[in-house]
């Protein structure tokens, strides 16, 4: 996963991007991959979409969703040029809903798999730079915490803060405590390989400090896999925010959840389908493009797979 | 290989230790006071609540507290509920419930996972294996609760009424097996996809070493080289994941015991949530880790069988 292994396969792809002024590095490589990676922009385009809905739902929402725009006597409709996914079980326009529902899992997603990310990642540069008493402490607490099957982890966190405290940040803080340890054993192995790298050694000799070499040598060449199990772990996220919401623990009604509306809609499914049916699309089209993108990324940044 | 038996008993035992405190200490960092939540709004008699408090040894420190529950769980005795129930009583038949579930999906996971990920290692490149991958892409991007909805819908419901057939029960484990299949397979979803993935780079690899080109080179049958020769090698990553991911299953049941209404420990454990069920909380999150730890511990075991050339000391 280090810069120097890739030069030997670089200068053989002359359209590749070697021909410019610097040599190709696993980050250009990478990037130069991307965008000729259909799956990339299949998924890149969806999850943009996803994005600008979530941060401007008032442009794409064709109604509303103050609760004064619902009506008890259209309650469970099929799809009309009114409401075109149908009403829900109290009248409320599902397309509305589905709409501004994007926003939790959008947050929640991003900021938990950044927050993941940044702490697994921190944690697992000085156990593996530092090793001997660091890392000992830092694996074995890390290895309590990976014991907990995260769902239920996130269940019990989740009970013990409350529903009347229960909102975005819980959902973050409860899916991300249990997160961070797989990203710290990712980290710390890819910093133990980059340790033992020459050019570590010659920053050494040269009498760089810990911290430069961390950060300006190691990190570069050791956070392309947290990157790759990173942007997978963001749909494993949304799902799970989705799950957790939908049994209760997670966002709270007035707000608005994917896993809330799948819940609301459960007791009458079989008869309207319809306010069921649609968040759950939603979810797992933006699990879907998550994922690709995920893919690409990891087939771009990980060369031996392919 | 009995001396690494015991190292890894031994390894497992601070992570154990660990886990439950953390899952002692969390429960018990609940705000609020559970006798009053046990009452109400009503007013608790103050010579009662002093029994209780001292009878669930609420008054000493926590750390107190969970040795005291650690050396009943030593003797089994996973507690009584503030309504006077032994915790094992609520167990009773629910472990059952969740492990058939959860072994359903494995066999699914397997079955469908190894064959699916087989046949597309060899057919690489082919529109059989771009196919495959599509597929796993989309296998991994439905939730469980996306696809336990629509599932029971269409082969539940709407098969019903279409065509008569009565095959998926839409609930309940009244119907022994069939119960099981659609649940199941809802649960082993997105472990299907990942497992065929799995199968299908492990097995690309160890179908480019050496020995094989060798064993087909010398004219052995191309049945014999891919079971023996390379599917062989190939089954290590496949069996860590398979194993892990029990504990996994379990523990990711809540949702599907929720969606079909099986009385399994999933369906429990969101129960004693909300109604502060401590103990019963504590003791089927303690199980469900014991499980999860076990099932890596005999997954590192197994390695030794499937490939010889695993030797511990």
């Amino acid at each position: 996963m280090s810069n120097d292994t890739l030069p030997a396969t670089a200068p053989a792809q002359p359209t590749g991007p070697a021909k410019g002024k610097r040599p190709a590095s696993l980050w250009s490589d990478a990037w130069y991959d991307l965008r000729r990676n259909p799956v990339f922009i299949i998924g890149a385009a969806m999850i943009t979409l996803f994005i600008a809905v979530s941060a401007f739902p008032g442009l794409f929402d064709t109604v509303g969703v103050d609760s004064s725009t619902c009506d008890l006597a259209v309650a469970r409709k099929g799809i009309s040029p009114q409401h075109w996914f149908g009403t829900d079980n109290l009248g409320c326009d599902v397309y509305s809903r589905v709409i501004h529902g994007a926003r939790v899992s959008i947050i929640v997603g991003i900021v938990s798999a950044a927050v993941t990310g940044v702490v697994g990642g921190a944690l697992g540069l000085l156990a593996g730079f530092y090793g001997r008493w660091v890392d000992v402490l830092l694996s074995r607490v890390a290895e309590i915490f990976f014991a907990i099957p995260s769902i239920l982890g996130a269940l019990l966190i989740l009970a013990v803060i409350g529903r009347d405290n229960a909102g975005i940040t819980s959902v973050v803080f409860a899916l991300a405590l249990l997160a961070w340890p797989m990203i710290l054993r990712i980290m710390r192995a890819a910093v133990i390989t980059a340790k033992h790298q020459d050019y570590v050694m010659a920053a050494r000799a040269l009498g760089a400090g810990p911290g430069r070499i961390m950060l300006r040598h190691i990190l570069p060449n050791a956070v392309a896999p947290v990157i790759v199990v990173s942007t997978i772990n963001l749909g494993a996220f949304i799902a799970a925010e989705a799950a957790l919401s939908f049994l209760g623990v997670g966002i709270q009604s007035p707000q608005i959840s994917w896993g809330l509306m799948i819940a609301d809609a459960r007791n009458r499914f079989v008869e309207a389908p319809l306010p069921l049916l649609f968040p759950a699309l939603f979810l797992s089209l933006t699990i879907l493009s998550v994922v690709m993108l995920g893919d690409a990324v990891r087939d771009a940044l990980d060369p031996k797979l392919r | 290989m009995g001396r690494y038996v015991l190292r890894r008993l031994l390894q497992a035992i601070p992570v154990l230790l660990g886990t439950t405190f953390l899952i002692f200490a969390i429960v018990y960092a609940l705000p609020g006071d559970p006798l009053q939540a046990l009452a109400g709004e009503k007013r608790v008699d103050p010579v009662f609540a002093a029994a209780m408090r001292e009878q669930f040894h609420l008054n000493e420190p926590l750390i107190v507290r969970y040795g005291y529950y650690l050396r009943d769980i030593v003797s089994g005795d996973f507690g009584t509920t503030f309504r006077g129930l032994p915790v094992s009583t609520i167990f009773e038949g629910k472990f059952q419930v969740t492990l058939k579930l959860a072994l359903t999906a494995v066999i699914f996971e397997g079955i469908i996972g190894i064959g699916l990920g087989l046949w597309a290692a060899l057919r690489r490149g082919r529109w059989e294996d771009k196919a495959v991958l599509a597929v796993t892409l989309l296998m991994v991007s439905i939730p469980t609760l996306v696809s336990g909805f629509v599932l029971q819908l269409m082969l539940g419901v709407k098969l019903k009424l279409a065509t008569g057939i009565d095959f998926f029960p839409v609930a309940g484990v009244q119907d022994g097996v069939r119960s099981y299949l659609l649940p199941g397979f809802v649960l082993a979803m997105v472990s299907i996809a990942y497992l065929t993935r799995l199968t299908r780079t492990s097995l690309m690899e160890t179908l480019r070493a050496d020995y094989v080109r060798t064993a087909i080179a010398k004219g052995m049958p191309r049945r014999r080289v891919l079971g023996r020769h390379a599917l062989r090698n190939s089954l290590i990553p496949m069996v860590t994941y398979l194993g892990a991911d029990l504990g996994t299953l379990m523990g990711g049941a809540v949702i599907t015991e929720t969606i079909f209404n099986l009385p399994g420990i999933g369906q429990q454990l969101f129960l004693s949530v909300y109604l502060r069920e401590n103990p019963v909380v504590v003791g089927i999150v303690t199980v469900l880790v014991l499980i999860y730890i076990v099932a890596n511990l005999v997954v590192d075991l197994l390695y030794a069988v499937l490939d010889p050339r695993i030797r511990y000391e």
